[in-house]
């Protein structure tokens, strides 16, 4: 794929965004699942019963912050600086890691504690579905980036003239960050606080 | 001229062809209208359905002038103009449908709003379930519940509930209202009126299943002095048969072996209460049978009755009756005719 | 199969084949016109089957109360005979063309990723089986190809046929997005120097619009077949009525999916009418960024009218009005394409060969199906039409008036180009007329019975109903059609070998795929061709007659390579779809082969073994 490219963008950088906007696609649908059903359903617990956002709050914050770290880890590659990246990349994967950890954590929570499964009321469908969903994506990233990292270990196999592999996985992570800003507001804080609509 | 003859023989022949294709009116015609609903909907297809012939035409038309006019003599190496398009021309035959659609949007928006409003007060209230297969009807104000046959007082408006318990099922009865869907949960409604006394045929439109097919219906439309007769019958109790083989069709459906009870109701007994199948306490009133496949005699009666999934396949009653689970507890030839005899006599 | 290895890490070598032959090189092909033609011959032999349950049905409603077809059996014939057409009829019939021709129209060697594309014909092939499969595994699916919950749940469908159902359609999911993703890079980024968008020939627009709608409106699909996959497997709530749960979320992103679906199978015919008439005519098409515009605002406009599917359903007036006036403007560009197309025949010099013949076609029965749709849109009468014969018509006008016609009107048309062969024009013209006529016969009638009140989907009739003479009419101009088809395949058979050699451009074409020779050599272009306007080739013709000698060595050439990792992990996806079906330790195993595959896949040099 060397060659010159009609708009000058490289084929597969093109088809990441193309793939990204579907992806937004099968998210906007799970999410319209879960908007649908909000407060609707026979049993309880509800949102309101078992969410916790001061901890969801520093796990999205985490979230965020891996987006950030990798910025800086694909800044570093492209001067060449290989160490630096590496840090950054291996920063990005254990905050993705924390993530997916608060996330298996606030699932137990739920299951264990509060007793919501995915077949005990609407609620519990729609949320494991979206947040299951949602964390299935992280975790296919973190591998991702494991990938890429387990590679750079070996000389001159990453390098800035290599960047386009992770230019094409930081579009994924950083679209994967969006779409948990989308379900915290949505899902976490439309569905605790008063004043936003309930059902 | 035999040429000219040939050329349009074919569009003569379509033309006649549309044409046989109309015609009669069947019992679920939906251009034979007994009600203000049906005959606001078929309004509003004849307009569409002239508007939409004229442009028919003229297209077509246009395609065959095209066919005739502009085809290529043989072996010629002439180019036509090679003409772009005509910027005038394409603006309006953009604009103009357009303004066309505007303006039909007027009566649509109309027939819309007149269809799926129903009247504040409407006079008879109805609360329809579907079943696999067949339609269960409450009166909730009149304190009546039946099956398979509504009636209704002529000239009244009738607001109808529409629930399920288990699938999608669709109320219709062409001659007098349009469909909506029966949707578990959703809570649908629809009005109608009947204005012409007579017997009018219902179908259910969603596919349910297996017998979706056979799940119909009977809507009789009746004076007010009619229907006041009809709900005072379906308001009283079934009593205990006097007659020696309706009696003992009586006994069969009550006893515990054959449990008939357990799925149907008959007010006034103690031991028919159930909710599962359809009411059978005015059974012999209704002139047709089996969500409105056959007709109410003594013939079919006995032939559903002894096996029910021949008639209906897939049916809930063959699918959970004791009598034709248990090879045990099947029902004798004697005792299909005397429950057939009981049940009509269920009036 | 001569293979030579490459690395993988840990020291591990994995093959790839070195110019394979006979079977192998159908395995392993990246080359998109031989993807084409598999697409292509697959997709037909599925058409037949679609056919023969189309056949089937028809059979069972000659006559009233009739008992050839069980009821149970009945409704898994009209389930996969509407999703065979779809999604392994027109669906890949069109992805032959996309595959073959598109990167002849724009001057490219290949698409943008031959391996995906390899991959996704593997995909589609193992999608077309599964779903196939379930008529001799225990039962097809029976709740329609639109599967309304909840009858599709597991309380009302116990059995393994709506789970085939839902892998077999993930499955094409998978193969109809990777296509799809190929298509719009390759247009967007492969085209000729100087082939601006705007030089695009129609057929690749509507490609490009094809795909662009097919990646938006899949994911949606994706998700309701999961939430019910979820529902059925694992006891999740999303359909569950005694949970509190709406059926209507289901007919909502049906839906959503669903209407701009419609577009997805209609877009494509529309290209091949709008290139085939132009070069019939000896003009160029009437309006051309008109017929651009006009697509792109159907494309857009497909999105707002979903519920128009669903008028019946309880929605309100308002909601029911806004759907209406939203369906009721996307007739207008519908109507602007009828119009521009007349006009591109109006002064022409018109030779009504095969494919003009199956073009002009489609206009006419498209048009009669666009009418019946705009009276759909009054949402008011369609409470009448909703859920009977009356939709049926409106659906074969478009879909086998119009979508079909236009496929075959493509395979006529482009038939020397892909053989290299001429087909025969007698049978050609026998087939367009048989059809034509028959398909009007079995169709027309159908709207004239649904107003009379007959419904969908039911097995049976009364012979009191009145519609018991259109429906045996009706079956035996079904069975016309079939012989219409009948006629066709002999032709194919006959020409695919033994037809006349075609030459380079038997149709004095007018866009680049006619510029080299038929059947086009593996590199398609010998030299990238330099496009200065819209139909440039036409232009080249014209201004002089004799061929340009060409600047580049063969031997200097560079062409994707074959693989059969694409095969591989396609392979891996159907285990893992059966998995689903019947054990999830078979799916474990399908993704772990997976993984393995789309590693090796992605190691693997996409360049020849002996370049740098």
């Amino acid at each position: 794929m060397s060659d010159e490219t009609t708009t000058g963008l490289n084929h597969r950088k093109l088809l990441m965004w193309v793939f990204l906007g579907s992806d937004c696609m099968f998210f906007a649908s799970l999410i319209g699942t879960y908007l649908i059903y909000k407060g609707s359903g026979v049993a309880h617990p509800g949102p309101a019963d078992v969410f916790d956002i001061p901890t969801t709050s520093v796990s999205t914050f985490v979230l965020l912050m891996s987006s950030m770290s990798m910025v800086f880890s694909y800044a570093y590659l492209v001067r060449d600086n290989i160490k630096a990246f590496r840090i950054w990349l291996l920063s990005t994967m254990i905050m993705g890691s924390t993530f997916l950890g608060f996330q298996i954590f606030e699932f137990s929570e739920f299951y264990f504690h509060d007793h919501l499964s995915p077949q005990t009321n609407l609620f519990g469908t729609t949320f494991y579905a979206l947040t299951g969903t949602h964390g299935i994506h992280v975790t296919i990233g973190v591998i991702w980036l494991g990938i890429i990292f387990y590679s750079s270990l070996f000389r001159n196999t990453v390098t800035s003239k290599t960047n386009l592999d992770l230019d094409l996985a930081a579009l994924y992570w950083h679209f994967v960050d969006i779409v948990w800003i989308v379900i915290f507001a949505v899902v976490y804080l439309f569905g605790t606080f008063t004043g936003f609509p309930a059902s | 001229m035999f040429k000219t003859i040939k050329k349009f023989l074919p569009i003569l022949l379509s033309l006649l062809f549309v044409i046989a294709c109309g015609g009669y009116d069947g019992p679920q015609s939906t251009f034979d209208t007994h009600g203000p609903v049906a005959k606001e909907q078929a309004d509003l297809f004849y307009l569409i359905l002239w508007a939409g012939m004229v442009v028919l035409v003229a297209v077509e038309l246009a395609i065959v002038y095209i066919y005739i006019k502009y085809r290529r003599k043989k072996n010629s190496e002439k180019i036509p103009s090679q003409i772009h398009g005509n910027t005038r021309l394409e603006i309006i035959w953009t604009v103009l449908p357009v303004i066309f659609l505007a303006i039909v949007s007027v009566p649509v928006l109309s027939a819309i709003w007149y269809v799926g409003t129903p009247p504040e007060n409407p006079d008879v209230v109805v609360n329809v379930e579907g079943h696999q297969y067949w339609f269960e009807f409450e009166y909730p104000d009149l304190d009546v519940v039946t099956a398979n046959e509504l009636h209704i007082p002529v000239g009244k408006t009738i607001l109808i509930n529409l629930d399920s318990k288990d699938v999608l099922h669709s109320f219709w009865i062409p001659k007098i209202a349009g469909k909506t869907d029966i949707i578990p949960n959703q809570g649908n409604y629809m009005w109608i009126q009947g204005d012409d006394v007579g017997m009018y045929y219902g179908q259910c439109a969603e596919f349910c299943g297996e017998s979706h097919a056979l799940m119909r219906f009977r809507v009789i439309v009746e004076t007010d002095e009619d229907f006041r007769a009809w709900i005072s019958q379906q308001k009283s109790e079934a009593f205990v048969p006097n007659d020696p083989l309706e009696k003992s069709g009586y006994d069969i459906f009550m006893s515990s072996k054959a449990g008939c009870g357990g799925c149907h109701m008959i007010q006034g007994s103690k031991k028919a209460k159930g909710k599962i199948g359809p009411n059978l306490t005015h059974f012999g009133s209704r002139q047709h049978m089996a969500a409105g496949i056959l007709e109410n005699n003594q013939v079919n009666l006995r032939n559903w009755i002894r096996n029910p999934d021949m008639i209906k396949p897939g049916n809930i009653m063959s699918g959970q009756g004791a009598v034709y689970m248990d090879p045990n507890k099947s029902l004798t030839e004697s005792e299909v005719i005397a429950l057939a005899s009981y049940l009509q006599s269920l009036k | 199969m001569t293979t030579i290895p490459f690395k993988f890490p840990f020291n591990i070598k994995l093959y790839r084949p070195v110019k394979p032959t006979g079977v192998w090189d159908w395995l392993t092909t990246i080359d998109h016109k031989k993807i084409g033609v598999l697409y292509g011959v697959t997709a037909f032999i599925m058409f037949l089957t679609g056919g023969i349950e189309a056949m089937l049905i028809r059979t069972q409603l000659i006559a009233p109360e009739l008992k050839i077809i069980a009821p149970e059996v009945y409704n898994q014939l009209f389930t996969m005979h509407a999703t065979t057409m779809i999604f392994l009829g027109v669906m890949p019939l069109s992805a032959a063309f996309f595959n073959f021709i598109i990167p002849l129209q724009i001057g490219a060697r290949d698409v943008a990723f031959p391996r995906l594309n390899a991959f996704s014909y593997w995909v589609f092939l193992a999608g077309a089986l599964i779903m196939k499969a379930s008529w001799f595994l225990g039962g097809s699916p029976n709740a329609g190809w639109f599967g309304y919950a909840p009858i599709t749940g597991a309380t009302f469908n116990p059995g393994n046929g709506i789970d085939f159902w839902i892998v077999g359609l993930q499955v094409l999911g998978v193969a109809s997005l990777a296509a799809s993703f190929n298509f719009i890079v390759t247009i967007i980024n492969m085209r000729a120097p100087g082939m601006t968008l705007m030089r695009l020939p129609l057929f690749t627009w509507m490609t490009l619009l094809t795909a662009i709608l097919l990646i938006l409106a899949f994911p949606v699909i994706t998700v309701a077949l999961i939430e019910l996959m979820l529902d059925r497997t694992f006891d999740f709530n999303f359909f569950n009525t005694k949970a509190g749960a709406n059926p209507i979320l289901w007919q909502h992103l049906f839906w959503i999916f669903g209407h701009p679906e419609v577009y997805i199978l209609i877009l494509p015919a529309m290209g091949i009418v709008s290139e085939i008439l132009p070069t019939f005519s000896r003009k160029p098409i009437f309006g051309y960024p008109a017929m651009v515009l006009a697509a792109s605002f159907i494309a857009f406009m497909g999105w707002l009218v979903w519920s128009h599917h669903m008028f019946t359903t309880g929605l309100g007036p308002i909601a029911n009005s806004v759907f209406t006036l939203t369906t009721m403007l996307i007739a207008v560009p519908t109507g602007v394409k009828m119009f521009n197309w007349l006009g591109t025949m109006w002064g022409g010099d018109i030779d009504f060969k095969t494919p003009t013949l199956f073009a002009v076609g489609f206009l006419s029965m498209f048009l009669i199906g666009g009418i019946s749709g705009v009276m759909h849109a009054f949402s008011a009468s369609d409470y009448q039409q909703q859920d009977t014969y009356f939709i049926v018509a409106h659906i074969h006008y478009v879909l086998f008036g119009g979508a079909i016609f236009g496929i075959f009107a493509g395979i006529y048309y482009w038939f020397p180009k892909i053989t290299g062969r001429m087909y025969d024009e007698k049978l050609g013209k026998l087939n367009f007329w048989i059809m034509f006529i028959a398909q009007n016969l079995t169709f027309f009638p159908m709207h004239f019975v649904g107003m009379q009140g007959m419904p969908r989907r039911i097995f049976t009739y009364d012979s009191e109903m009145g519609w018991a003479f259109w429906n045996g009419f009706e079956t035996i101009a079904a069975y016309a059609i079939a012989f219409g088809v009948l006629i066709f395949v002999i032709n194919m058979i006959k020409s695919w070998t033994g037809g006349k050699k075609a030459g380079d451009d038997p149709w004095d074409g007018r866009t680049l795929e006619w510029s080299i020779p038929s059947p086009p050599p593996l590199y398609n272009f010998r030299d990238i061709p330099i496009v200065k306007s819209v139909d440039d080739f036409w232009h080249t013709k014209q201004k002089s007659d004799t061929k340009v000698k060409s600047k580049t060595k063969v031997s200097d050439i560079h062409l994707p390579q074959p693989s059969y990792w694409p095969f591989l992990v396609a392979v891996g996806l159907a285990i893992a779809g059966f998995g689903i079906i019947y054990n999830l330790v078979l799916t474990g195993i399908g993704i772990g082969i997976m993984l393995i595959t789309v590693c090796a896949w992605s190691f693997e040099p996409v360049n020849e073994p002996d370049s740098h």
